[in-house]
């Protein structure tokens, strides 16, 4: 259950965000959470749930956003489909994930009005 | 004004981040690595199920390294000190870590961990995370490589199971390789499953027991090592030669 951890880690974010534009309520939070990053997204939904009150984030809303995972070759950028094994047919050469294992923080919607 | 949602509210504003959430945990594990460079130490995030054989292999590790290598520890555990006393036993220099509840190791544990530990001189130094397959691959320690165990007893699919884990891991050991000729374990089933997440799968096979294939895990911790550095003095706790410090905190 480390999307407890992850959600104390976005919260502090947050109020280091508010704290630098003189933020006060936060209204929604963007965040980007890949397929293959380890985060459970209900999870993750609960924990900030829970962790929210009392906090900066009090009655904001967690929007996710989810990536599903890609692979490609880095020489010739062929893809690979997911299960597949993770070389290259033509060249051999490992893949390399472009992208499904993000755990990022995008944008905060707050009310700031020094900004 | 709210260019977003077009809601209208003039005092609502998009405030663009764009980092990773644990850009925190991130910044400490590159404090980490330095520390590690520094001291010319390899360093190894092992990582694997509760019973895969992760103590046992480092025992069986400091057996072929004697003499030749010198070990270090942390382990981290939710509420005992066994497998610290077990690696002590052993020849390697060992604490703990406990983490109560917590489910892995995070670079801020690890880090308090090396201002405590008793020996600066170490070759390698093994970070023995918790037991679990899933929350330890999420969290950037400052190691040189991941390592995950892999029980023959665990069934051929843990790596499609948790791809995550796996995904992340430099070398995977089988460990328990005695017990192949008792059970219906394919082991070529295990190796098809890593090439489909793990982008460069290496495995080997090892027995802490027989002490099969210990030497050529050994041999690939040896080709890690970094070059050799001028160490610091014995004895004042670990020195921090090239790196700085942004959030000051105090050395022992």
């Amino acid at each position: 259950m480390h999307e407890y951890s992850i959600v104390a880690s976005l919260i502090d974010r947050v109020q280091h965000e508010a704290t630098v534009h003189g933020g006060s309520r936060v209204h929604r939070l963007h965040v980007k959470i890949g397929e293959l990053s380890g985060v459970e997204v209900d999870l993750l939904k609960t924990a900030f749930d829970t962790f929210r009150e009392r906090t900066i984030c009090a009655g904001a809303e967690l929007a996710i956003d989810t990536v599903s995972p890609a692979w490609a070759c880095p020489s010739c950028d062929r893809s690979l489909a997911a299960g597949a094994i993770l070389r290259c047919d033509d060249c051999g050469r490992p893949a390399r994930m472009v992208q499904g294992d993000e755990i990022i923080l995008e944008r905060i919607e707050m009310e700031a009005p020094d900004v | 004004m709210c260019e977003t949602c077009g809601c209208g509210d003039p005092e609502i504003v998009p405030i663009e981040v764009q980092e990773r959430i644990l850009s925190d945990n991130d910044a400490q594990a590159a404090h980490n690595r330095s520390h590690f460079h520094g001291l010319g130490v390899l360093a190894i995030n092992l990582m694997g199920s509760p019973g895969a054989g992760k103590t046992a292999v480092l025992e069986a590790t400091s057996r072929a390294a004697a003499g030749c290598l010198k070990l270090g520890a942390v382990s981290g555990d939710l509420a005992t000190e066994r497998d610290a006393d077990r690696l002590n036993a052993a020849g390697i220099v060992s604490s703990t870590i406990t983490t109560g509840s917590a489910c892995h190791l995070d670079a801020r544990l690890v880090h308090h961990a090396l201002h405590h530990f008793p020996s600066n001189d170490r070759d390698i130094f093994f970070i023995e995370n918790v037991g679990n397959l899933v929350c330890p691959a999420i969290y950037d320690l400052g190691q040189a490589a991941n390592v995950v165990t892999l029980s023959v007893t665990e069934g051929e699919d843990k790596p499609l199971k948790y791809p995550v884990m796996f995904q992340k891991a430099d070398l995977v050991l089988l460990t328990k390789v005695d017990l192949i000729p008792h059970l219906d374990f394919d082991v070529a089933a295990v190796e098809d499953a890593l090439a489909r997440v793990m982008p460069e799968a290496e495995m080997l096979k090892v027995s802490a027991k027989t002490g099969e294939g210990i030497d050529a895990w050994l041999q690939w911790l040896t080709e890690r090592r970094p070059a050799e550095v001028e160490r610091p003095p014995e004895g004042h706790g670990h020195h921090h030669p090239e790196h700085s410090h942004e959030q000051p905190h105090e050395h022992h």
